[in-house]
């Protein structure tokens, strides 16, 4: 609750104010809440609402796409990765990516390798961490993640893909690493 | 079919929708058609999944907090700092 309260407002003592009056509006509205979502997804948007007038208020106003990211500042794949459109097989890979099956299987589900997915999740932009926190990590429903986060379908998916193309790639890139690495 | 065979690169881009289940029937059809014959994509769909999977492993606290990130990052640069335009 605390995260989500964060990307809105300034401050975490303002996101803990949020949170505590979002168990007040829990605690009142229970009564009206109709089962028609999940208790779960009910809360977080009591607290996303909360935390959004709260942020607007204090006339800080984050703008979706921070919330978001886009495209060109957080790429997952690159361009540079595929033939351009001049070449014989336009939009073919240059190098085909190399399968991750030498890999050690201790290694693959290593603490090392959650560590790094982890860090990977954290510095993502706030909605696609929360995203793929909220499917991958937790397993919630993308119905859920839609409501909770109040997001459409198309964009729920679209937060999903780069959050799970921009984590695959740090875990290529550690996976590549060996075992030298600090 | 008639539709023009996909690029890697535009397969690259749909591996989500076609691994929540959300392409139209036509389009999951070129999707596979393309897996079917390419082995690069065929192993970063593979990817992908283990992705999801490796993912699914890691509990709440594995996600480190942001403020402590934060304190670690500013002390990062700190300790840099003594070189200039660092």
């Amino acid at each position: 609750m605390l995260r989500i309260a964060r990307m809105y407002v300034s401050s975490r003592a303002v996101a803990e104010d949020v949170v505590q009056e979002a168990w007040l509006g829990v605690v009142k509205g229970i009564e009206r809440f109709e089962g028609r979502s999940s208790l779960r997804t009910w809360i977080y948007r009591i607290v996303a609402n909360i935390a959004k007038t709260r942020g607007a208020a204090e006339g800080r106003v984050v703008p979706f796409s921070a919330l978001v990211g886009d495209d060109e500042t957080d790429r997952g794949v690159e361009p540079s990765w595929f033939h351009d459109a001049n070449s014989r097989s336009p939009g073919g890979w240059k190098a085909i990516p190399e399968d991750w099956r030498g890999i050690p299987e201790d290694r693959l589900v290593g603490n090392e390798t959650l560590r790094r997915i982890g860090l990977a999740i954290q510095t993502l932009p706030p909605l696609q961490a929360e995203v793929i926190r909220l499917r991958d990590v937790l397993g919630w429903s993308s119905d859920e993640v839609r409501n909770a986060l109040d997001l459409s379908e198309v964009n729920q998916r679209v937060l999903l893909h780069r959050a799970r193309t921009r984590v695959r790639r740090e875990l290529d890139a550690y996976l590549r690493t060996g075992s030298e690495d600090a | 079919m008639t539709a023009r065979a996909m690029t890697c690169r535009e397969v690259i881009d749909l591996l989500t929708d076609y691994v929540e289940d959300a392409l139209p029937t036509q389009e999951r059809r070129r999707v596979e058609a393309h897996l079917a014959t390419c082995d690069g994509c065929t192993t970063y769909l593979e990817q992908v999944r283990k992705t999801i999977r490796l993912t699914g492993m890691l509990t709440e606290e594995q996600i480190p907090d942001e403020d402590k990130q934060r304190l670690l990052a500013a002390f990062r640069d700190w300790t840099r700092s003594g070189s200039p335009g660092g």
